[in-house]
């Protein structure tokens, strides 16, 4: 049976070995990088704008019990309905039970990972909800009956003629190899369905406690759509997205924008504080937002690894990291891929199934420094490792270490094992030896020296 | 037995009894500057209002934004009238409002106001949604728009091209100018959406290479007055 470590092992060596599509993807990452260089350049102190995001974050999460209740509090006094989650499976009833007493036929949804983690859309299908993502990367995977690739760039991993194949089978359109065309098919698709739906449902990038209105940010107009014309709108966050003060935006709008696309702000940053009210034209009548908890809260509890609840989902962090640049998104086989996604799912989805992601990472650093509200990603992943240590000894590592302090504290008797490991090195490379052949597969281990330091040594003083 | 709310909050009351060290921070000075004494570490919007028109005017160009400067609102009509001539534009929706109204006095094509109760299918084949704004930020090139005085939800982001009005004194020079600006005019109610909008709708989803025009409008037109 495949357990998610061993899943992930073979997934990431066939992604590894897949020469092409990882050209493709540093090519695709390539535009990133120079726009990301060019906006950050505007910034008159790119650190200090990182030190205010982090402190707003921190300010945020280390006074949840207040923050949360205040947003509460404002945003039930605008109109809407807050509704509490401590799991994925409360998550989804309580949205089944808006759509159902809405007298829902149609959803359409405008892009949120929360919804993923929480695998909302199997569940309203199998009450016979037509579902329908509409952010176009989204679309695409959805047709494709795939999880996101990146949780900011869906389909970055597909070509142009994959998605032009994959429209002419659903859709019946005519092939076409421009970028523009594709996108122009999908939003003449779209257009009649969010006219049509009932009920839309979106995520939330910030929940302001100051002023209770949450914030939606897109580039593509999808969630300005997804919540003005159905008549009820349902938007579902994880507990930590509150900030204290709506000024906070000002520095988390256009970092998340920068650090996650390169860009100066993205183009649609949208407050929503509540139902359409008297006097205006038109929006939903009713309008609710589900709080998540889903091990959130056991994470906050952890106080050397609560910074990764300030996480704004930018995605800068996988798209410099090394790894994920080699294996892709899907290896991962989690709702957060990259260095994130590695510190998150153990705590989400636990430490000993998922404590091998923590392993996939050259512990370089990348992440961490491209993180706007610096969180210490890579020394996240190092916690883990020793948190699932300390958990769990296995046999090995207890006889292994074991033995091997015994040896040391015996200096004769550790000479001696030295010597032994010298003249047999050029054996064992030979030998398939568990973890070490695996490790040797791409490296060399040096020859041996024919004399061990400590006879070096003497040999230099006389 | 306990609700979901009272569960959660008591986890987190829990949760929090031990606390975390601050982030490592690379200044002293982020963590002790009070919201509003401005952020001489964000982007520049400019500190004389010549000085903010000329960063909107490069930002808006970068956003692939049409900026279009008239001299007074019997010109801004006129501009329109000729933007609608060479869009070919057979029907524009817009909102009543003075500025508007007197906007559209010299367009040839349709004109249908998108007030209360209207019918969403028709506003989908509208070319092209009128809308004043609450004000532009400099510094990144937006333009505010709030349901409750801008026309509502859809009539910026449903029709094909977005044509805003406004005027010069109603550009700011960044996003902290805006949410006081915001607080102060909806000090006891908030609008139930306000939108940054910063250039038209754009998608980098198919191979991270740009495309204008996803889902809401493909153009973006404002015509600044003053």
């Amino acid at each position: 049976m495949s357990t998610p470590r061993s899943q992930f092992l073979s997934d990431a060596q066939v992604a590894t070995d897949d020469v092409a599509q990882r050209g493709f993807l540093r090519q695709a990452l390539g535009g990133y990088y120079v726009s990301r260089d060019v906006q950050k350049a505007r910034y008159r102190d790119w650190e200090q704008a990182r030190d205010a995001a982090a402190m707003a974050k921190w300010n945020a999460v280390n006074r949840l019990d207040r923050t949360l209740t205040t947003f509460a509090t404002n945003f039930e006094r605008n109109g809407g309905k807050i509704h509490w989650a401590r799991d994925s499976a409360e998550a989804r009833e309580i949205i089944s039970k808006i759509c159902r007493d809405a007298g829902a036929k149609a959803i359409i949804k405008s892009k949120c990972m929360t919804t993923e983690e929480i695998h909302l859309n199997d569940a309203l299908e199998a009450e016979g909800y037509g579902v329908v993502e509409s952010d176009l990367g989204e679309f695409i995977q959805q047709l494709r009956k795939e999880p996101p690739f990146h949780f900011v760039f869906p389909c970055m991993h597909l070509k142009r003629e994959a998605i032009s194949e994959l429209f002419t089978k659903h859709l019946g359109t005519a092939a076409t190899d421009s970028p523009e065309e594709l996108t122009m098919i999908a939003r003449r698709h779209l257009r009649q369905l969010y006219v049509d739906a009932d009920v839309g449902i979106s995520g939330a990038n910030f929940l302001v406690a100051e002023t209770g209105q949450i914030s939606i940010t897109e580039n593509e107009g999808n969630a300005r759509l997804t919540c003005a014309l159905p008549r009820v709108h349902i938007a579902l966050a994880g507990i930590e997205k509150v900030i204290e003060r709506l000024d906070d935006l000002a520095v988390l709008l256009p970092m998340l924008a920068t650090a996650g696309a390169g860009q100066p702000m993205t183009c649609y940053n949208t407050l929503y504080a509540g139902p359409r009210q008297p006097g205006e034209p038109d929006g939903p009548s009713e309008f609710h937002v589900v709080l998540l908890d889903n091990k959130r809260t056991a994470l906050l509890a952890d106080p050397e690894q609560r910074d990764a609840l300030h996480c704004i989902r930018c995605g800068a962090c996988l798209n410099v990291c090394p790894i994920f640049k080699n294996i892709g998104g899907f290896a991962y086989g989690t709702t957060y891929q990259g260095p994130i996604g590695s510190v998150l799912t153990p705590h989400l989805r636990g430490l000993q199934q998922w404590n091998h992601l923590s392993g996939a990472s050259s512990l370089c650093g990348a992440c961490t420094e491209a993180c706007p509200v610096r969180i210490d990603l890579h020394h996240h992943l190092l916690h883990n490792r020793r948190n699932a240590v300390l958990a769990h000894v296995s046999l090995f590592d207890r006889l292994f270490h074991g033995a091997f302090g015994w040896v040391i504290g015996r200096p004769k008797l550790f000479a001696f094992g030295g010597k032994v490991f010298r003249a047999t090195l050029p054996l064992l490379k030979k030998l398939p030896l568990p973890y070490l052949s695996t490790w040797l597969k791409s490296r060399e281990l040096p020859e041996a020296p024919k004399k061990s330091f400590r006879d070096e040594w003497k040999g230099s003083q006389s | 037995m306990k609700s979901a709310q009272e569960t959660i909050m008591q986890r987190i009351r829990e949760a929090l009894r031990l606390p975390a060290a601050k982030p490592h921070l690379k200044s002293t000075a982020a963590s002790g500057t009070p919201a509003k004494a401005g952020r001489p570490w964000l982007p520049d919007g400019g500190e004389t209002p010549d000085a903010r028109l000329t960063v909107l005017t490069e930002n808006l160009i970068k956003l692939k934004a049409q900026l279009i400067r008239v001299a007074d609102m019997s010109q801004a009509s006129l501009a329109l009238a000729e933007l609608s001539r060479t869009k070919q534009w057979k029907r524009l929706a817009y909102h009543a409002h003075m500025d508007t109204q007197a906007l559209i006095k010299h367009v040839g094509c349709e004109t249908w106001q998108a007030d209360a109760e209207f019918d969403k299918q028709k506003l989908e084949s509208c070319d092209a949604g009128l809308t004043t704004c609450e004000a532009i930020v400099a510094q990144t090139g937006s333009i505010i728009v709030s349901s409750s005085t801008n026309g509502g939800r859809s009539l910026s982001i449903l029709p094909h091209a977005h044509v805003v009005i406004a005027r010069v004194d109603q550009v700011m020079g960044d996003l902290s100018d805006a949410f006081t600006f915001i607080q102060q005019r909806n000090s006891d109610h908030m609008p139930s959406m306000i939108s940054f909008i910063t250039g038209p709708s754009r998608t980098g989803d198919i191979e991270r290479i740009l495309v204008l025009g996803a889902h809401g409008p493909k153009e973006l037109f404002l015509i600044l007055v003053g």
